[in-house]
């Protein structure tokens, strides 16, 4: 198996972007990524792109070819496709392309992200993001996503004696990080009290605990690790890509407060970058909703089951903390268009580690870790990326 | 996006009747039914049993809904919850028949048939399961 690493990353603001259309988004992010890389349109062996729902959102499916064409690798007819897994589609968009270079096949793959979400109405928005969870055992009966989210929050807080603060909290510290970062939908800080207070969404969770409705694009130009110099003389080097699945269905999973497909992805990473959760210096985890930044903590092996939500209040992910989680500002504040989520995520991680990170950046960041959820926690994709 | 009556009427036996099934090899309880058993898989196949289930259970946990999906918006908030049934599988179901404030984990709850969701482009209207607080006391 060969070498990875990444080469080029590129990413809009994201936002409600009524003035643009899917195909602006996804191209100017790709001609970012492109520029950033070196790499020309001969060089590139294969384009994956990763969307959640593109045919409820804009109408439109057979997106892969779409983005090539939109990025103007029409004429060189470029392998393109597109890879779905609900909101872990960009994580799987990467870990396409990264085994497609760790096989040999190509050696230069340039990886998109997108969703467009906010052509429909809210309650389509909502009822297309419901079509993650199980349709005919969970939706049927009127189970909301956030409803799932919530369901979870309600288990934690009886076994674990967390608290509706201890999950505003999590909100108030991706705020605080998004503010500092020039992509994210709210470059705004908000106070404990208004996440406590705000508006009921599903009991437990209220609108500051769920991420919002965002339109957005990033993407990552991946590369044979032995050819990366070419490139550019700054290359992050993917040491592990973990991926496992669970029940599409919250109730039929072993335990309603772990997502087992987080913790066997993990185990899947750590063992392929031959390390533990403890050589990881930073993470950008898939906070959804509050509750399932609590839950990765604990699943990733960065605290013990059922302390995941003490984590802020103990300064143990803030920026400055022992293990900072999503610098970006996270889903929350950074914004998450699904499809985008998963890609974005490797950016802010590789941001990082080249240490171009500007406001947010972490200090000494060797090691980092990129967590990408689907549903409610039936597929999880993980990336660890080293500094070369 | 509504679908063919089908697609509902297909799943009646289970959502009318609560009926899944039972590995003949290792004894599991499935719900909804399962074509084979993800634990003996080979030696199940063929060998899985219908089993109607009693509707007896308690809830494992719950979310109270205020932002609904359209077909449910005129039933807010309401409660649901994933159910433990006595015979092993959990369930998502809305619970009925008490003030929302008394829902709580560990409840006893008992099935009761129905409506759904109505009105869809073809006129159907949809049935199925909730659950409704079993009166321990009386």
């Amino acid at each position: 198996m060969r070498d990875v690493a990444v080469i080029g990353v590129g990413m809009i603001r994201f936002g409600e972007l009524w003035d643009k259309s899917f195909r602006q988004l996804i191209s100017e992010a790709g001609s970012k990524a492109i520029l950033d890389s070196g790499v020309a349109g001969k060089d590139i062996d294969a384009m994956y792109i990763g969307s959640m729902s593109s045919g409820r959102f804009i109408g439109q499916e057979h997106v892969g070819a779409l983005v090539a064409d939109a990025s103007g690798f029409s004429h060189l007819h470029i392998p393109a496709t597109r890879v779905e897994g609900a909101c872990a589609s960009g994580g799987l968009a990467i870990r396409e392309g990264y085994l497609s270079i760790a096989s040999g096949i190509n050696d230069v793959v340039v990886i998109g992200g997108i969703e467009k979400m906010n052509d429909v109405a809210g309650t389509s928005a909502t009822e297309t993001l419901a079509t993650a969870a199980d349709q005919e055992w969970e939706a049927f009966f009127g189970q909301t996503f956030p409803g799932i989210y919530a369901t979870i929050a309600t288990r934690h807080m009886h076994e674990y004696g967390t608290t509706k603060e201890d999950l505003a909290r999590v909100a108030v510290k991706n705020h605080s990080n998004g503010a500092l970062n020039p992509y994210a939908q709210y470059q705004k800080e908000i106070k404990l009290e208004t996440a406590l207070n705000a508006t009921m969404v599903a009991y437990p969770l209220g609108l500051f605990d769920c991420s919002p409705v965002t339109d957005g694009a990033a993407s990552v130009i991946l590369c044979a690790a032995e050819r990366a110099k070419e490139f550019t003389d700054k290359p992050v080097k993917i040491i592990a890509s973990g991926q496992a699945s669970d029940t599409l269905a919250l109730h039929a999973r072993r335990d309603i407060c772990t997502l087992d497909a987080t913790v066997n992805a993990a185990k899947m990473a750590y063992k392929l970058a031959n390390i533990t959760s403890k050589d990881i210096d930073f993470a950008e985890v898939h906070d959804c909703f509050t509750i399932a930044e609590i839950l990765a903590i604990e699943d990733l092996g960065f605290v013990k089951k059922g302390e995941g939500g003490k984590a802020v209040e103990n300064k143990i992910t803030t920026l400055d903390g022992e293990i900072p989680i999503n610098s970006s500002g996270g889903l929350k504040s950074k914004g998450h268009p699904v499809g985008a989520t998963g890609v974005a995520q490797i950016v802010e991680v590789a941001l990082q580690l080249r240490n171009e990170a500007d406001k947010r950046q972490i200090k000494d960041a060797r090691i980092g870790l990129a967590h990408n959820i689907g549903g409610s926690g039936a597929t999880c994709t993980i990336h660890i990326l080293e500094a070369t | 996006m509504k679908s063919n009556v089908a697609r509902f009427w297909r799943e009646i036996p289970q959502r009318y009747s609560l009926i899944g099934n039972r590995c003949g090899a290792c004894k599991r309880t499935y719900f909804p039914p399962r074509e084979s058993c993800p634990y003996c898989r080979r030696k199940s196949i063929g060998n899985m049993m219908d089993l109607k289930f009693s509707g007896k259970g308690e809830i494992v946990s719950y979310t109270i809904i205020h932002v609904a999906p359209e077909d449910f918006e005129e039933q807010v908030p309401y409660p649901i919850a994933v159910i433990e049934l006595e015979e092993g599988p959990r369930v998502t179901a809305q619970i009925v028949d008490c003030d929302i404030n008394d829902v709580k984990i560990g409840m006893k709850v008992q099935s009761t048939f129905r409506r759904i969701q109505e009105d869809g482009y073809i006129g159907a209207i949809y049935y199925g399961y909730k659950f409704k607080p079993i009166e321990v006391n009386k």
